[in-house]
């Protein structure tokens, strides 16, 4: 298990810095000079030159890349190119929102999920498994904006129950803020929740076609009993595996959400730094979600192996 | 249904009485402004905050263009129209403390011109040969040249006066003798300033107002109709205008802006340097049926002038829409049917949506029009750069009386005209107001008959807000929301 450790962690610290190579190199090939963008197209020669040096823009790229990874590497994530700010004080106040979020949404993607797959699989053919799944099929083929969109139009507008967007803040009391993450959370949650509901029902099905499923019933188990017991906690690998992947998939959508939302999120961050060519914002942004990403792909591996002790035992 | 009914008729009678003693304000806004000193980026939405509320100049514009006095009482210009002598008003004292008299002047226009200057409108600026303070109310400038509109210069939000003390903080803190004094910005989602209550001036009715940024036109919408925000002057939505018009809570104000939307053409690149195929492309294009299409509103043009602004003059039938006038002046200029060209089409649906209608219209003289959709940073790189590597792309020129971007030596038009130079010279020295206007015109003349762009439409300013709110400005000549004459009636 340690020797897994070291080795873990040594690929993820590889693989960031790969990560962050390849953001800066392909920043640096793009269009993406910030000085006329922020400065207008009436800006003098003289002026834009002026501002380049200001941002450190007139160093060339090999001691940028460098100081840049060096400062990151003792954790000072530079200054906002636009903002003029501390990106790592933008991010702090960005992740307040972002991950509230995140969290609210993978939690309803679960509690809506699992036990709707479970019930499902286990009236396999009933009507009521048809419509539910029918209803998953409708949810996969939503997209989150167009749900958020109407989510918007139906609950904020028309019957005045949410904030058509925007983010009350944490100093306004735990219950605004999360209130006001209530539509967006719902608008990611859905369609991940008809995907994880397809793979739950799938994989207890296939549960409770194996032998030790019909030994339970054998022995005198009910079928809810053996269902919970046996045939669920087994059918959960190929779901956490859903999850984890599922993760990456939330980071992009927050992006969309949160513009639609208007939320001051990581993901509105990472779209508004794009277009102002805040390269320093955008560069941070990626290594911080790659490195997300690659954490939560550890965090599953380490759940697989509490699921199921067999996983990894040959490494030990 | 009844019930509801009624729910809503009591809700709406206990809101009332809150109505009445409103004091707050929160706007809506499209773009996030990336920071908030006026005189270290150009982004239009620092403008929309600031100008007015926190920062002030000598002189300030209204919604007509008009210089007015404002830290300036009053002043006197000499009869070679070299020197200004600028009366101060007395006892102004910005939001930390710090005084403001003719040192603030010469700091803050020294600081516009200097080699480190980061301010988008130098040019502004470059006339200035010196700023000498007799006595701390009295500032002199001296100019290298007559400069006709140095006091509208002087009257835009790039030439606020600055603090020396806060001149570095201002771009996230900004300390100005305005109305208005900074309170918070949650980057992300809102700038929020308090009434100054020690302003020199009259004290705004509003005691509170909030810029909020909502990016998505759908999400704005939304925004206005479900009462999160009072007002959205550049409302982004215009499909949903017929909908807000319907519902008593809102007034629709559509004005005037100083956006020239044009076709800008290569001058360089053949054929695009024959003035007969120029005036094709402007016969080929149906101004009206653009407007129409893109849903927004707008008043065709032939010139680079907008309505509203003293000295324009109607253009827009130099080249009428004939189909038939443009293949001929095409066959004349040997330009064979089934000709390419590229239109490098920036984000905006103006220039999205409306090269999609050019397009076809060209269609029907003989002209393929291959559309590349490109970003902001590209266009600025590809064709507003020096490799100005396009054939003709469509953008809005939004600053205000720009006459001088055909008269520049390097522009993205490549239109080097010496007759236009000529009359330019005399424009911008020219100062008796009536010569100026009398000079404004014929290089606007000049400009329609050559046509170095396809002038297409001046853009409509549209505004949504709450049928209870008086003074917010209709027409937008420049970006700027002037909150301290706004207010809330019964």
């Amino acid at each position: 298990m340690n020797l897994f450790l070291v080795r873990r962690v040594l690929g993820l610290l590889a693989t960031v810095l790969a990560a962050s190579l390849v953001v800066f190199i392909v920043l640096e090939v793009l269009p993406s000079d910030p000085a006329p963008l922020m400065l207008g197209t009436e800006a003098r020669p003289d002026t834009l030159a002026a501002l380049r040096r200001e941002l450190g823009l007139d160093q060339p790229s090999w001691w940028r890349v460098v100081t840049w990874i060096g400062n990151l590497l003792r954790g000072d994530l530079g200054i906002s190119y636009t903002y003029r700010v501390p990106v790592s004080e933008l991010i702090g106040a960005r992740v307040e929102v972002t991950l509230p979020l995140a969290m609210m949404a993978i939690a309803l993607s679960t509690s809506i999920a699992i036990p709707i797959g479970v019930f499902s699989a286990s009236r396999r053919g009933a009507a009521s498994d048809t419509a539910v799944m029918a209803g998953a099929q409708l949810g996969i083929a939503m997209p989150n904006f167009w749900l958020g969109i109407l989510f918007i139009l139906v609950f904020a507008v028309w019957l005045g129950w949410f904030p058509a967007g925007g983010f009350a803040g944490w100093d306004k009391g735990v219950g605004a803020a999360l209130h006001s993450l209530v539509l967006p959370a719902f608008a990611l949650a859905l369609p991940q929740a008809a995907i994880l509901s397809r793979v739950t029902r799938a994989s207890v099905l296939e549960t409770l076609g194996q032998d030790y499923v019909r030994t339970a019933r054998a022995k005198g188990l009910t079928a809810t009993v053996a269902l919970w017991r046996h045939a669920v906690p087994n059918a959960l690998i190929p779901v956490v595996t859903i999850l984890g992947l599922q993760f990456s998939f939330l980071l992009a959508g927050t992006v969309i959400i949160e513009n639609v939302f208007t939320l001051p999120g990581l993901g509105r961050l990472m779209f508004q730094s794009i277009a102002q060519r805040d390269l320093i914002v955008v560069q941070d942004l990626v290594v911080l979600m790659a490195t997300s990403v690659i954490v939560i792909n550890f965090v599953v591996d380490i759940i697989y192996r509490l699921l199921d002790p067999r996983i990894g035992a040959g490494a030990q | 249904m009844k019930r509801l009914l009624t729910a809503t008729l009591i809700a709406a009678a206990l809101s009332t009485p809150a109505y009445a003693a409103k004091d707050t304000i929160t706007v809506g806004m499209q773009l996030e402004p990336p920071n908030l000193d006026p005189t270290g980026g150009a982004a239009a939405a620092i403008r929309e905050v600031n100008y007015l509320n926190i920062f002030e100049g000598l002189t300030r514009v209204d919604e007509n263009l008009n210089p007015h006095p404002l830290l300036a009482e009053s002043w006197t210009i000499s009869a070679d129209g070299l020197t200004y002598t600028f009366k101060l008003k007395t006892g102004v004292k910005f939001h930390d403390g710090a005084a403001f008299d003719c040192s603030v002047v010469k700091f803050t226009y020294e600081r516009a011109v200097g080699p480190d200057s980061t301010n988008g409108q130098k040019g502004y600026f470059e006339p200035i040969a010196k700023t000498e303070c007799p006595d701390p109310a009295t500032a002199v400038i001296t100019l290298k040249r007559p400069t006709g509109r140095f006091l509208f210069a002087m009257g835009l939000s790039d030439s606020v006066m600055i603090s020396p003390a806060t001149a570095a903080t201002n771009k996230a803190t900004p300390v100005g003798t305005g109305p208005f004094r900074f309170s918070r910005w949650v980057k992300g989602d809102r700038v929020e300033m308090l009434r100054n209550d020690s302003y020199w001036g009259a004290k705004p009715a509003l005691k509170m107002v909030t810029f909020r940024f909502i990016s998505d036109p759908t999400a704005a919408a939304a925004a206005v109709m479900a009462g999160d925000l009072d007002a959205f002057p550049n409302f982004p939505a215009p499909e949903t205008l017929d909908q807000i018009r319907a519902d008593k809570r809102f007034t629709v104000a559509i004005g005037t802006s100083s956006g020239k939307i044009v076709l800008s053409l290569n001058n360089a690149r053949a054929p695009f340097d024959d003035v007969r195929v120029r005036r094709a492309l402007a016969h080929a294009i149906d101004r009206k049926s653009l407007i129409d299409a893109l849903g927004g509103g707008g008043t065709p043009i032939g010139s680079h002038y907008v309505p509203g602004d003293a000295a324009y003059i109607d253009l827009s039938n130099t080249y009428p829409y004939d189909p038939a006038k443009a293949r001929a002046l095409l066959a004349e200029a040997g330009v064979k049917p089934g000709f390419v060209m590229t239109l490098r089409l920036p984000p905006p649906a103006y220039a999205r949506r409306g090269g999609e209608v050019i397009a076809a219209m060209l269609e029907q003289v003989g002209i393929t029009a291959k559309i590349e959709n490109i970003e902001w940073a590209q266009w600025l790189d590809q064709v507003f750069g020096k490799s100005t590597n396009f054939d003709a792309t469509i953008v809005a020129h939004v600053e205000a009386r720009d006459l001088d971007v055909f008269a520049r030596d390097f522009y993205y038009f490549n239109y080097k005209n010496t007759e236009y130079r000529a009359i330019y010279a005399k424009y911008i020295e020219a100062a008796d107001p009536a010569a100026q206007i009398a000079l404004a015109q014929q290089l606007q003349r000049k400009l329609a008959e050559d046509q170095p762009a396809v002038f297409l439409y001046a853009g409509a300013k549209t505004g949504v807000w709450n049928s209870k709110l008086r003074g917010l400005w209709i027409n937008g000549p420049i970006p700027a929301n002037h909150m301290a004459v706004v207010s809330w009636v019964d």
